[in-house]
C-alpha cells in the first residue's frame, strides 16, 4: 500500500509539471489552432531566467525570500520570449497555410535551444559576458532554496519531497488563477469569445491580436513556474530539458482534449500517474522504468481511438 | 501583405543576385580549401615535414569537461615533443574534432581523419559507444587509435571477450584499463572492504554503463553478495523518482551505477532526497568534480567511484604533468583522463620515432607505426605504458575515490584505496 501511495505521489508530482506546461499548448491551440512546438523551450528559458536571477542578484544566497523574485525573473524571461516569438515569428504568418507556422514553431524551438547552449554566457568568441554567467553547454546546478528543498518528509512510510509539495501547490495556485482569469475578467472572456469565433469577436470590438498575445503570455507564465519547479526537483537544468517535457506536455494536452484548459490539467495528472504506476505494477519483461513511456503512449493511443476528443472533450468547432 | 509583394515583384533581379552570391561563396570556399591543403603539404617554414595527431572527444555538451581535458593534454604532449625535437625532420600538429559523444558524429570525425594524408595517429574517443563506430573507419585506413578512456572490454577483445577473446582491430590500443577489471574491482571493494552484502544496480543502457554493471554484478554475486534490484534509466530523463521508489523497498546497502556524471549526480541527489541514504558507487565516468556539483555538494558525501590508475598527483611523474599542464595555461582543467591522454599521445609519438625515422611520408609509414606501437614500453605519467596482444594496457592499477565533505562548502574526491588488480 505504501508503495502504491508513493508511486501516486511521484506520479502526481510529475503530472503537475506536465499540467503546468500543457496549459500553454492548449490555450494557444484553442485560439489559433496552432501547435506551438516551441513552448517546451519557453519552459526551459523560464528555468534559465530563474537561475540567472539567482546568480546575478543573490550570488549563492538561497534564502526562501529569494524564491518569489526568482519566479518573477523566470516569468519575465518566459513571457518575453513568448511575446517576441508571437510578434516576429507567428504574426507575419497569421494568414498563411497552417503548415507554415507549424514548421516555424519547430525552427524556433531549435533556434532557442541552440541560442541558450551557445550564448547563455554572452558571446564567448568576443569574451563578452557582462553578467558573468556560466557556460550552458552542459547541465548547470540549480540553486537549492531553503525550506522548499532539503530532507524529505516521511508520512507513514511514504516519502514526500519538499520540491514535490512546491510543484503540486504551484499547480493548485495556478489553476485557481487561470479559472478566475478566464471566467471572471474581461480579457479572459475575450479569450473565450475569440476561441469560439474570431471574426465575430472582432466585430464585437475585441482586439484579436491583443488576445493572442495574452494567450501566449498566459501559457508562458505557467511554463515559467514549471521551469522553477523542475529546477528545484531535479537540482539541475540544461538547454535540452524543454524537448522531452514539451513532448510529454503536448501529449497531456491531447489526452485531456486539446483546446480545453481543464483538460490539460487533468491530462497532465493522468499521464504522470500512469507513468508512475506502469513503472511499479506492470510485471516482468514489459514493466519497469524503461517501459514507462511506452505505456504512457499506449494510453494516449487508446484514448484517441475510443475518445478522439480527449478525456474532457476538445473544442467542438474546428475551423480548419 | 509584404510576403506577397516579394513574390510578385523583382523576382528576376533577386534571383540573379542570389546566384552570383552563391557562386561567389562556393568559389571562395573552394579557394580557401585549396589554400589550406597546399600549406599543409609543403610543411612548416623550417623545411620539416608534418605529421598530425588527431583528437576525437566530446568538445561540447555534457561531457565536454572531460573531452577538453583530453584535447589539451594531447596538445601538451605534442608541444613538448616538438620542443625537444623528438622526431628529427618532422613537426607534429594536433587536429581536434568534436564527436559530441555520439557514434554518428564520431564516425564523421574519423572519416575526416582517415582522408588526411599526414594523419599519423588519433587519440580518442572518450565513450566506448562512439569508439565502436570509429574503430572500423580508422582501421581501414591503417591509422593507429589510442583511447585514453574507453573501458568496454569488447573494443579490444571482441564481442565474446569472456569466452573467446579475439582482437578485432589491430590499429586500436588503450592506455586505461577495462570494465572487465573496473567492475569487479568495485565489487571487491564494496564486499570485502566496505562490508556491503546487498546492492542495487542501475545503468543507462549505453555500452559503457551496461558493460560495467554486468562485470560488477558477476563478481559481486560470485563473492557471495546479492543484487537485490537491477534497474535501468533513460539517459534523457532528469527525474528518477520512479526508479528510486522501485529500488528503495528492497533495502540495498549501496547502489552501483553504470553511466556518467550528468545522470549520476542528479540520481545521487534525488536518492538522498527521497530518503534512500546509501552511497552511490560508479566507475570512472562519474569520477569528476561536476558529479559533486550536480549531486548537491555536501549531500553527495560518501559516494564512491573507481578510476583507472593511481591518483595522478601521487606519482612524481604525474605531479610533473599537472605542473606542466598548469604552466601551459589551458583554460579547462586536465580532468579525469588528462594524464591518460598525455600518455596516449606519447605512446603514439614513441611509435612515430621508430616508424617515421626513414619514412618519406606518413601514409607509407602507417603499417610500421602499428607495429611499433604494439612494442612501445616507457614510463608514463600514469605508470608503465605498454600494450598486450589485444592492445590493452598491461598496467591494471585502480583506485577507489570517495566524496569527502570534511569541509562542507568544498566537498571533493579523495582517494581511499589504490591497488593492483589480480
Amino acid at each position: 500500500m505504501d508503495i502504491f501511495v508513493q508511486q501516486l505521489v511521484n506520479g502526481l508530482t510529475l503530472g503537475s509539471l506536465y499540467a503546468l506546461i500543457a496549459v500553454g499548448y492548449t490555450v494557444v491551440y484553442g485560439i489559433l489552432q496552432l501547435i506551438n512546438f516551441a513552448h517546451g523551450e519557453v519552459f526551459m528559458i523560464g528555468a534559465f531566467g530563474a537561475l540567472t536571477t539567482s546568480l546575478v542578484l543573490f550570488k549563492g544566497n538561497t534564502a526562501l525570500w529569494t524564491l518569489p523574485i526568482m519566479i518573477v525573473g523566470a516569468m519575465i524571461a518566459s513571457v518575453g520570449t513568448a511575446v517576441l516569438m508571437e510578434r516576429f515569428a507567428y504574426r507575419p504568418l497569421r494568414n498563411a497555410p497552417r503548415l507554415a507556422p507549424l514548421i516555424t514553431a519547430i525552427g524556433i524551438s531549435i533556434f532557442l535551444q541552440e541560442f541558450v547552449r551557445l550564448n547563455y554566457n554572452g558571446i564567448p568568441q568576443l569574451n563578452w559576458n557582462p553578467l558573468g554567467l556560466p557556460d550552458a553547454k552542459s547541465r548547470l546546478p540549480f540553486p537549492q532554496i531553503d525550506v522548499v528543498t532539503g530532507p524529505a518528509f516521511e508520512v507513514g512510510g511514504v516519502t514526500i519531497q519538499r520540491a514535490a509539495i512546491f510543484t503540486m501547490g504551484a499547480l493548485v495556485v495556478c489553476s485557481v488563477f487561470l479559472w478566475y482569469f478566464i471566467n471572471r475578467t474581461k480579457t479572459g472572456r475575450g479569450m473565450k469569445a475569440v476561441s469560439q469565433d474570431p471574426d465575430t469577436a472582432r466585430l464585437m470590438g475585441i482586439n484579436v491580436d491583443r488576445i493572442i498575445v495574452v494567450a501566449f503570455a498566459l501559457g508562458a507564465l505557467l511554463a515559467a513556474v514549471a521551469g522553477v519547479a523542475q529546477g528545484l526537483q531535479n537540482n539541475n537544468i540544461d538547454f535540452r530539458m524543454g524537448f522531452l517535457a514539451g513532448l510529454k506536455a503536448f501529449t497531456a494536452a491531447v489526452l485531456g482534449g486539446i483546446g480545453n484548459v481543464a483538460g490539460a490539467v487533468v491530462g497532465g495528472l493522468v499521464l504522470g500517474v500512469v507513468e508512475g504506476m506502469a513503472t511499479q505494477y506492470i510485471p516482468g519483461q514489459f514493466g519497469g522504468p524503461p517501459w514507462k513511456d511506452v505505456w504512457a503512449f499506449v494510453l494516449l493511443i487508446l484514448v484517441l481511438v475510443f475518445r478522439p476528443q480527449g478525456l474532457l472533450g476538445a473544442k467542438a468547432v474546428d475551423r480548419a | 501583405m509584404c510576403l506577397g509583394d516579394d513574390q510578385s515583384g523583382g523576382t528576376v533581379h533577386q534571383r540573379s543576385v542570389v546566384r552570383i552570391g552563391a557562386s561567389l561563396i562556393v568559389a571562395s570556399l573552394a579557394l580557401s580549401a585549396c589554400g589550406s591543403r597546399s600549406t599543409s603539404n609543403t610543411g612548416a617554414s623550417d623545411g620539416k615535414k608534418i605529421a598530425k595527431i588527431g583528437v576525437m572527444a566530446p568538445l561540447s555538451g555534457d561531457l565536454s569537461s572531460l573531452g577538453l581535458g583530453i584535447q589539451h593534454s594531447v596538445e601538451l604532449a605534442v608541444k613538448q615533443a616538438n620542443d625537444s625535437n623528438a622526431i628529427p625532420g618532422w613537426t607534429l600538429q594536433v587536429e581536434a574534432r568534436d564527436d559530441e559523444a555520439k557514434p554518428d558524429v564520431g564516425k564523421n570525425a574519423a572519416t575526416a581523419f582517415a582522408a588526411e594524408d599526414n594523419m599519423a595517429g588519433v587519440v580518442g574517443n572518450l565513450n566506448s559507444s562512439v569508439a565502436q563506430s570509429t574503430q572500423p573507419v580508422l582501421a581501414s585506413a591503417k591509422i593507429v587509435q589510442v583511447s585514453p578512456a574507453n573501458t568496454n572490454p569488447s573494443l579490444t577483445q571482441g564481442a565474446n571477450f569472456k569466452t573467446a577473446p579475439l582482437r578485432t582491430y589491430p590499429t586500436y590500443f588503450r592506455t586505461c584499463t577495462t570494465d572487465a577489471v573496473q567492475g569487479p574491482f568495485a565489487a571487491r571493494y564494496l564486499f570485502q572492504k566496505a562490508g556491503i552484502k546487498k546492492v542495487a544496480t542501475i545503468h543507462d543502457k549505453k555500452a559503457y554503463g551496461q558493460g560495467l554493471v554486468e562485470a560488477f554484478s558477476g563478481e559481486f554475486t560470485k563473492l557471495g553478495g546479492t543484487v537485490v534490484s537491477a534497474q535501468t534509466i533513460n539517459p534523457d530523463d532528469s527525474n528518477y523518482q520512479s526508479v528510486i521508489t522501485k529500488v528503495k523497498p528492497k533495502g540495498p546497502q549501496a547502489v552501483y551505477y553504470g553511466g556518467e556524471y550528468p545522470q549520476a549526480g542528479p540520481l545521487s541527489q534525488q536518492m538522498k532526497g527521497a530518503g534512500l541514504n546509501v552511497p552511490l558507487m560508479g566507475g570512472d565516468g562519474i569520477f569528476d568534480p561536476k558529479f559533486i556539483q550536480l549531486g548537491g555538494g555536501a549531500a553527495s558525501a560518501g559516494d564512491l567511484a573507481t578510476s583507472v590508475g593511481a591518483p595522478t598527483d601521487q606519482l612524481p611523474a604525474g605531479k610533473k604533468f599537472l605542473a606542466d599542464y598548469e604552466k601551459a595555461g589551458y583554460k579547462e582543467p586536465s580532468a579525469a583522463y588528462g594524464a591518460y591522454s598525455f600518455d596516449a599521445a606519447n605512446a603514439i609519438i614513441n611509435a612515430l620515432k621508430v616508424s617515421l625515422k626513414d619514412a618519406k611520408d606518413v601514409v607509407s609509414a602507417r603499417q610500421a607505426t602499428i607495429d611499433a606501437l604494439g612494442k612501445v614500453s616507457f614510463d608514463g605519467v600514469t605508470g608503465k605504458v605498454a600494450f598486450d596482444k589485444f592492445g590493452d594496457s598491461t598496467t591494471r592499477v585502480l583506485t577507489v575515490y570517495k566524496v569527502d565533505a570534511a569541509k562542507a562548502d568544498a566537498p571533493k574526491w579523495i582517494p581511499v584505496n589504490t591497488e593492483e588488480f589480480k
